[in-house]
């Protein structure tokens, strides 16, 4: 009799559910996967590397590009840690902006993720309304920074630029007629914070379509629950962090934990989940954004009622204004040593970690006291999570490994750096 | 008609010559409509499911976009056949073909509209049950001639899911049967007359349900499109194939959507029948609308369905939909095989006396 051999597969790197460039050799039995082995590092940029050989702020845009779904959250981690090593403060304000575009970036993120998750079990239509959304968080974005996705908006010291007074507005067009780009353009008449109030108003809303067609529907409770659970011990083991660990109903959130910036003064809760499979992550998601919206809220009143500076004044470390610059000689050596060189950070080491979309992103900075990183060490949730992928989809089937790969909420980016 | 022109070929020419041309005639007939059909269904599927998802869909080529298909078309047409190293190419190219062959050889006994027939034979239900199956081969032989592990389990998924339905179907057919007492499709609508209280898609409801979904199984169309699998197993059994021979199995499936949305139609909701017959007002108004016009808007409101069901669900794992199909739709075939009888046996209603 012939011997019977488990298929083997070659899932991805060219493949739509390998979430950009994940190579997963399954091994199967039948439909059932009896082992899958994850390879990574086909979008290995040395991200870390790189970042030795540059003055600190110019691996503020390297930050953008490594979870390139969550981009300001990953720069907060960086700066945050660059600005524990300087010992300096932050202005109130860019505290507040900073976390009101961090839960930007969260709502980012989840639509992104529940988007192709979605999409990946098969409802292609949630996908294109979570796009819908994300266009206008991202003029938000662009509005602040110019740049839609990689904004380096967060500097050491705080913010790029106050809120702008205006938001960018859409263009007549031979395809869109003059009441659609009324109707487009009527929330972006006044600033960025109208623009933002008027999101988060109909934004509820919008969840509400998106739980309409997955949280109730059979097939998709069919697909999701019971698949890839992991239980509260095991996770924590694995080191999970962020929705994957509070799915399996351990409410580790480092925004109250550990708060940094100002999450301690904003009122919002951390959803946990009870069995710690995918539809409890999906639940887990939906309502962070929920809260998300919520803590956007909380900062527009907060960021209303008090102007101020958003950058720390200390000109050792931040520029000072253009206007400054063009008149004051101080200002000008100021400007062109901080472009030039950069700024020296004190010798020492520090780790600074945010509460990232997808878990705990970390940043374990070494400075040997030059102008440039001695070490950068970047902790990525993603990491852990995809090493866990082996032991999640153990005795599923082939469609259940793309539903897991769809609940880690994997971006190759912060994986392979 | 077409009896007329035999007769009229046959005076100058060959009896069988004429019997020939009479055939390719209809033939022609019947499916260049049908080419036309699955090509602006096509354009239809993008445009609604674009709307449902806050999108414009195909805009550009033509006014609305209505030249798209025909652009696709042209596109598809100068694409290279890629053939596969180690494919076995014979079965390659063959497979297309045994998809599309029974999709269109199906349309022969479909009536139209009384007496738009090609050719009106008495077992026609078997005849459509029995070449529509045959397009299982096409997907089986293709994922297995692509030398592709990704075709192969798409190829091996759908022969599971066709053969598993086709017993769902088969058993709602039969209750049709049942309350029509003909297998001669002309028959069945016929058998519907009277109003729409008297459409068959009353008594065998959830028959109706059955046989629908099953249709949409059948067809390898979203949420049982586990054979293509986009996500999963890339593009499933066709994955391998670009150009005309991938066109050829689209062409397949859009028809056999075509064909499901006309069956489910002809036997379950009356067919060409006017749905206001027997209405007193309603019936003089609408009686000058051509019988066609029925069957097409129902056609078409069935084929909405499909595209809308796409918008809506996820996929069916392999393993719901197999127990889906043998745990509930068989079971509940056969029940209602026997109700049907019990119905039959008193003589219920306006259907059985």
């Amino acid at each position: 009799m012939a011997e019977i051999k488990n298929y083997t597969l070659n899932f991805g790197p060219q493949h739509p559910s390998a979430h950009g460039v994940l190579r997963l050799i399954l091994e199967l039995d039948g439909e059932t996967v009896v082992r899958s082995d994850p390879h990574i590092g086909l979008l290995h940029r040395g991200t870390e590397k790189l970042a030795e050989y540059k003055p600190f702020n110019q691996s503020i845009g390297y930050m953008d590009r490594l979870d390139y779904v969550s981009m300001m959250c990953n720069e907060h981690a960086y700066v945050m840690a660059i600005e524990k090593l300087l010992g300096i403060e932050v202005p109130e304000r860019a505290q507040y902006i900073r976390v009101m575009f961090d839960e930007i970036t969260r709502i980012l993120n989840h639509l992104l993720w529940v988007g192709a998750h979605a999409l990946d079990i098969g409802a292609m239509t949630v996908f294109l309304y979570a796009f819908r959304e994300r266009e206008d968080l991202m003029d938000c974005y662009e509005a602040v920074s110019g740049a839609r996705l990689h904004a380096t908006y967060y500097r050491p010291g705080g913010v790029y630029r106050d809120l702008p007074d205006s938001m960018p507005k859409y263009k007549p067009s031979k395809w869109r007629s003059e009441k659609e780009l009324k109707r487009l353009n009527e929330t972006r008449e006044g600033s960025l914070l109208d623009f933002l109030e008027a999101f988060t108003e109909r934004f509820p809303g919008y969840l509400d379509e998106y739980e309409t067609l997955l949280t109730d529907n059979r097939i998709w409770k069919q697909r999701t629950v019971d698949i890839g659970v992991v239980s509260p011990e095991r996770a924590l083991q694995l080191g999970f962090t962020g929705p994957m660990l509070r799915g399996s109903g351990v409410a580790w959130d480092l925004r109250k934990k550990q708060p940094y910036e100002v999450y301690d003064r904003l009122d919002f809760d951390i959803p946990v989940g009870k069995n710690g499979d995918s539809y409890d992550r999906y639940l887990v998601r939906m309502a962070e954004m929920r809260e998300s919206n919520k803590i956007i809220r909380q900062c527009i009143k907060w960021l209303r009622e008090n102007p101020g500076p958003v950058m720390a004044e200390n000109h050792k470390v931040t520029p000072p204004s253009r206007e400054e610059m063009k008149t004051n000689m101080e200002a000008l050596i100021h400007h062109f040593k901080l472009f030039t060189e950069g700024y020296s950070v004190p010798e020492g080491e520090a780790y600074a970690a945010v509460e990232h979309p997808k878990g705990e992103f970390g940043i374990y900075l070494v400075s040997d006291g030059a102008n440039k990183p001695y070490r950068l060490k970047i902790r990525a949730p993603g990491f852990a999570h995809l090493a866990s992928l082996d032991e999640m989809c153990k005795g599923h089937m082939i469609a259940d490994v793309v539903t897991i790969i769809g609940t880690q909420d994997i971006v190759f980016g912060e994986i392979d750096r | 008609m077409f009896a007329t022109l035999q007769h009229w070929l046959s005076g100058w020419m060959w009896d069988w010559l004429a019997v020939l041309i009479t055939l390719l005639i209809q033939a022609v007939v019947v499916i260049l409509p049908i080419m036309i059909a699955v090509a602006y269904l096509t354009y239809a599927e993008r445009k609604v499911i674009a709307y449902m998802q806050v999108r414009m869909g195909p805009n550009r080529v033509g006014p609305y976009g209505l030249l798209q298909p025909i652009a696709d078309a042209v596109k598809l047409m100068f694409k290279e056949v890629v053939l596969p190293t180690q494919s076995n190419v014979y079965l390659f190219l063959i497979a297309p073909i045994l998809a599309i062959a029974p999709a269109i050889a199906v349309w022969a006994v479909v009536p139209f509209a009384p007496g738009w027939v090609v050719t009106d034979i008495d077992a026609g239900v078997l005849y459509v049950l029995a070449i529509a199956s045959i397009t299982v081969y096409g997907v089986v032989v293709s994922g297995w001639a692509s030398n592709s592990k990704y075709a192969f389990l798409g190829g091996l998924r759908s022969s599971a899911q066709k053969i598993s339905y086709e017993i769902a179907m088969g058993f709602a057919l039969v209750t049709v049967l049942m309350v029509a007492d003909t297998m001669n499709l002309t028959k069945i609508v016929e058998g519907q007359q009277g109003g729409i209280w008297h459409w068959y898609l009353i008594p065998l409801l959830p028959m109706f349900v059955v046989y629908f979904i099953s249709g949409v199984a059948e067809t390898n169309r979203a949420p049982f499109d586990i054979a293509e699998g986009e996500s999963e197993i890339v593009a499933g059994f066709h994955v391998e194939y670009s150009g005309m021979a991938f066109a050829v199995f689209f062409l397949a499936e859009y028809a056999m959507m075509i064909l499901i949305s006309y069956m489910t139609s002809i036997m379950f909701l009356g067919g060409w029948l006017s749905p206001f017959e027997g209405i007193p007002l309603l019936e003089t108004l609408f009686a000058w609308v051509p019988p066609f016009f029925w069957l097409a808007a129902k056609v078409a409101f069935l084929l909405f369905v499909f595209l809308w069901f796409r918008a809506t669900f996820p996929r069916y794992r392999y393993d719901q939909l197999m127990r889906l199909g043998w745990k509930v739709f068989i079971p509940l075939t056969i029940v209602w095989v026997f109700v049907v009888m019990l119905m039959h046996y008193f003589k219920v209603g306006p259907w059985f006396n």
